[in-house]
C-alpha cells in the first residue's frame, strides 16, 4: 500500500522543496519521519477524522500525517458554515476533528491542534487498509455531497505533463481542498517537488509575485482564475513551462491570451470533475477536444457521450457518495455522467455548459432553484426563473426572469425589484445574487410542467 | 451622461451593493488596486452592456484586458464609438 509518507520517505533529505505558503514554508524533508500531529496520531489510527484548517499548508501537513493512519480522512473545504461541518461530521461518522485553529469544531468531537511545524515523531504503524479519502462538492440545494475516494483514485496514473525538463516548482490558483488543488498537491508530493499555495486574503498580483519569486514552473488554475490574473497587469510575472485550466470551460480566446503572455509555456486544458476524476488533459492549444479521444482510450480512460452529456469510466472515478447508495454516481454501463453537455463540431467536442443548468460563477456552483426560491417567496411575484448569462470575468452569472402576479405601474414594478433584490442579498452567497432582474410575461414550461431551462 | 460618467456611477453603486471600500477613482488606478473583486467586474460588465449596448470582452475581436481604469474606460470608449 503506498502512503503520502511512503512516497516521502524515499525523498532525498537534502531536497529543499517545500510547501510554500504566504507566511510560512515547510520543508518536504521535515515530514518524511516527522508530524504536525505528532501526539495525537496514535489516537487517530483507524478512526474517522476531519480535516478542517485555516491555512492550506496545515490541510497539507495533515493529509500526509493522517494517510494510511486514519480509516478516513474529510478533507473539509474553508467555506463550511457550521450547521453543514456537524451535518458534515454525522455523515462520516467522524471521531474526531483536527485543525491549526484554536476554536472547538464540532462541540461533541475531540479536536487535535496541527502544528505550524512538523516535530520529530515515532509515527504509529499504519493501518490494515487503505485510507478513504472523503472529498466535499456542493450539492443541489447547496448542501456538500460527500465524494468517496482514495489515494489511488486520486493520484493513479496522473498524466505525464508534456512539458519542463528540471526542478519542478507547482503552483495553483485553487484551494488544494478541491479536486483541481488537490491534483496539484499530489502532484508535487509525487515529484517531491515544491508547491506554493495560495492564500484567501492575497490579491492576484501578490500571489503571482510570491509564485514568481519561488522561481514557479507549472502553474494551474480555472479560466476565471487566468482571467483575474491577466486583469491584474501582474501575468508577465512568473515565466512558467507549463499552464494548466481546469474546472470550466476554456475558451478559444482565453488560451490565445495566456498563449500571448507565455509564448514559450505548454497550456493545456483538462476535464476533471470531484466525481468523475480526471478524463483527459488537451494541450494543442484549441477550446473543445478532439473527437477521436471517444474511440481511443487513454489511460485506461473511457470517454462516451450519451444524451448530450460526456460520461467517463476509469479507475479515477469516485467510489461513490458517503451518503447515498453506491450506484448513483454511476449509469448502469458503469460510467459517471459528468452533466457537461458537448456537441460536436468540426471533429472536436465543444463544451456548451452543465445540464439541470448549475450556473458556474467563477468556479462556484449556483443551482438556479435556490435562487428562485428566494424569488418565490415573495408573494407578488408568480414565478421566475434564474440562468446564466455569460461573462468574461467569471465565466457565467445570474440573471433573473420573473413573472409579476399582478401587473402594475412601473413605480409599483420599480420597488418590487428592489425589495427582491434586497431579500436575495440578504439570504444567498453574493456569487448567487442575480446580477439583473427582468419583469417577463410568462415563462415557457415543458410538457412535463417543467420551467424551460436553456440548456437543460 | 459620457462613457465614463456612467462606468463611474456603477462602480460606486456595484461597490455599495457589495459593500466594497472602492478607492478613490482616477484614470491610473489599477483595476485591481480598486476595491472590487472579480465578482464586482462580473456585475459591472453585465450592467454596462445593459446600459451601453456593448460587450468589449466579446466583441469576437481580440482585447487586450484593461490594467488601469483609464484602459476600461478606453475600451468602452472605443466599443460605443
Amino acid at each position: 500500500m503506498t502512503t503520502l509518507r511512503n512516497i516521502l520517505s524515499a525523498l532525498d533529505p537534502a531536497s529543499d522543496a517545500a510547501l510554500v505558503g504566504k507566511r510560512e514554508s515547510i520543508a518536504l524533508s521535515s515530514l518524511r519521519h516527522g508530524s504536525t500531529l505528532a501526539g495525537a496520531l496514535p489516537a487517530l489510527r483507524g478512526r474517522s477524522v476531519l480535516i478542517h484548517a485555516t491555512k492550506q499548508s496545515a490541510a497539507a501537513t495533515a493529509l500526509i500525517d493522517l494517510d494510511g493512519i486514519a480509516r478516513r480522512i474529510v478533507l473539509c473545504t474553508p467555506d463550511l458554515t457550521p450547521a453543514q461541518l456537524a451535518m458534515v461530521a454525522e455523515t462520516a461518522a467522524a471521531d474526531a476533528v483536527v485543525s491549526d485553529g484554536p476554536d472547538p469544531l464540532v462541540p461533541s468531537l475531540p479536536q487535535h491542534q496541527i502544528a505550524p511545524r512538523a516535530a520529530p515523531a515515532s509515527l504509529p504503524p499504519e493501518s490494515d487498509a487503505a485510507t478513504e479519502w472523503v472529498l466535499l462538492t456542493s450539492g443541489t440545494t447547496g448542501a456538500p455531497k460527500l465524494v468517496r475516494h482514495s489515494l489511488d483514485s486520486l493520484a493513479g496514473a496522473l498524466a505525464a505533463v508534456p512539458v519542463g525538463e528540471g526542478r519542478r516548482v507547482w503552483s495553483t490558483f485553487y484551494d488544494i481542498r478541491r479536486y483541481g488543488g488537490l491534483q496539484i498537491f499530489l502532484r508535487a508530493i509525487r515529484g517531491a517537488a515544491s508547491l506554493v499555495l495560495s492564500d484567501a486574503g492575497e490579491s492576484a498580483q501578490e500571489f503571482l509575485a510570491r509564485a514568481a519569486h519561488a522561481g514557479v514552473t507549472h502553474i494551474s488554475g480555472t479560466p476565471s482564475h487566468w482571467r483575474r490574473a491577466l486583469m491584474s497587469g501582474a501575468a508577465e510575472l512568473i515565466e512558467p513551462q507549463y499552464v494548466r485550466l481546469s474546472g470550466e470551460i476554456a475558451d478559444q480566446a482565453l488560451l490565445d491570451r495566456l498563449r500571448a503572455v507565455y509564448p514559450r509555456a505548454g497550456i493545456g486544458h483538462a476535464f476533471a470533475s470531484t466525481e468523475a476524476g480526471v478524463a483527459f488533459d488537451v494541450n494543442d492549444g484549441l477550446a473543445g477536444f478532439p473527437a477521436e479521444f471517444l474511440d481511443r482510450p487513454r489511460d485506461g480512460i473511457e470517454l462516451r457521450v450519451e444524451d448530450g452529456t460526456l460520461r467517463v469510466r476509469s479507475q479515477r472515478n469516485a467510489a461513490g457518495y458517503l451518503n447515498r447508495s453506491e450506484d448513483v454516481i454511476r449509469d448502469a454501463a458503469g460510467f459517471v455522467d459528468t452533466g457537461d453537455l458537448v456537441e460536436l463540431e468540426h471533429g472536436r467536442y465543444q463544451f456548451r455548459g452543465r445540464r439541470g443548468g448549475v450556473i458556474n460563477v467563477g468556479g462556484l456552483k449556483v443551482h438556479p432553484e435556490e435562487v428562485e426560491h428566494v424569488l418565490n417567496s415573495d408573494p407578488r411575484v408568480r414565478m421566475s426563473r434564474a440562468r446564466a448569462r455569460r461573462n468574461p470575468i467569471t465565466g457565467s452569472v445570474v440573471v433573473a426572469d420573473v413573472v409579476a402576479a399582478t401587473a402594475a405601474d412601473e413605480e409599483t414594478m420599480g420597488a418590487l425589484k428592489r425589495d427582491l433584490m434586497q431579500s436575495c442579498r440578504k439570504v444567498l452567497a453574493a456569487h448567487k445574487v442575480p446580477v439583473t432582474l427582468s419583469f417577463v410575461p410568462s415563462l415557457e414550461l415543458t410538457a412535463a410542467g417543467k420551467l424551460v431551462r436553456p440548456g437543460a | 451622461m459620457t462613457t465614463k460618467g456612467q462606468i463611474i456611477s456603477i462602480f460606486k453603486q456595484v461597490a455599495a451593493d457589495q459593500n466594497r471600500n472602492l478607492a478613490p477613482l482616477s484614470d491610473d488606478l489599477r483595476l485591481t488596486d480598486s476595491g472590487l473583486d472579480s465578482l464586482s467586474f462580473a456585475i459591472i460588465v453585465t450592467q454596462l452592456e445593459e446600459t451601453l449596448g456593448v460587450d468589449p470582452f466579446n466583441s469576437g475581436e481580440w482585447v487586450d484586458f484593461p490594467i488601469t481604469l483609464g484602459d476600461f474606460v478606453a475600451l468602452y470608449d472605443r466599443a460605443v464609438a
